[in-house]
């Protein structure tokens, strides 16, 4: 079966771990997305979601500040932003954050750790699912 | 300390460092910790809280975190600089997440906190609290490493 992924949209990963952002980074490129930008924070990511054009953000839940569950909040709250899809990617997979974060509109939920399969397959479902 | 919170960590490590830089950790004989004085050049401690406190850490080798670091990041790196405080950080946050996700299908719901990172010769792991410190060793291709668990009674 074809890939429903649009390998042309531009991924947004958010996490205050550089380590992380990078890690996610080459995942993303070995499955094959080619536009990737970073944000180590929530504020920031808001702010990239408003100056680019953005077609999936990937973001982390345990932040400082503000949290990954806030930044998707936010994002749901935002006229120009609400349709982006967004993967929660958190070290805490119990079952009330994943009620959380799908009550608060994250399209899916990749639990650490993860291997580029995981990814891909989340993400391949969030594109599916929204054709 | 319940014994039952150890092996969540000692299977969350091995399936971390596995899934995440395809490194085969072998685990040896737990022992009671008898100073604060870490085994490894870099360590990474975080709190837990929930039906008892506690805390983890987990204490690199220099070898053998940078081995893990490369392996993860498809990258060499050659020194302890801040990329590899950072992986640990990381580490950390990884396998205590995994072992509180463990505990949580035994009924257990503990939260984690935010992970600190140390490094220098000789550092000292306080753990956040005066419960007895389990440590595991473990050894790998690259060098060895040590997680050490401490839960309130």
């Amino acid at each position: 079966m074809p890939s429903a992924i649009d390998f042309d949209q531009k991924v947004l990963v958010v996490d205050d771990f550089p380590t992380m952002r990078k890690l996610i980074r080459n995942v993303l490129k070995e499955i094959g997305f080619h536009h990737i930008c970073e944000a180590d924070n929530g504020a920031a990511a808001l702010s990239l979601l408003q100056s680019e054009k953005i077609g999936l953000v990937l973001t982390d839940w345990n932040m400082p500040t503000m949290t990954g569950l806030e930044l998707l909040r936010r994002i749901r709250r935002d006229q120009a932003s609400r349709d982006i899809p967004v993967l929660m990617v958190t070290a805490e997979g119990n079952k009330e954050n994943v009620v959380e974060a799908i009550k608060a509109g994250a399209d899916n939920f990749v639990v650490k750790p993860f291997t580029a399969e995981t990814i891909k397959d989340k993400i391949e479902h969030i594109f599916r699912k929204r054709k | 300390m319940n014994v039952e919170f150890i092996n969540p960590f000692l299977s969350a490590t091995l399936r971390v460092l596995k899934t995440m830089a395809s490194v085969e950790a072998r685990p040896g004989k737990p022992f009671v910790k008898k100073d604060g004085g870490a085994q490894g050049d870099v360590s990474g401690v975080i709190g837990i809280t929930g039906p008892t406190n506690g805390s983890m850490s987990l204490s690199f080798s220099r070898n053998c975190i940078l081995k893990i670091v490369a392996s993860m990041l498809g990258e060499e790196i050659a020194e302890i600089n801040n990329d590899i405080k950072d992986a640990v950080g990381e580490l950390t946050n990884m396998i205590s997440g995994d072992a509180r996700n463990e505990l949580g299908q035994k009924g257990y719901q503990f939260q984690i906190a935010l992970p600190t990172v140390i490094t220098g010769l000789n550092h000292e792991i306080r753990h956040k609290c005066n419960a007895p410190t389990i440590a595991i060793p473990f050894d790998t291709d690259a060098g060895p490493f040590v997680v050490e668990v401490s839960f309130e009674n």
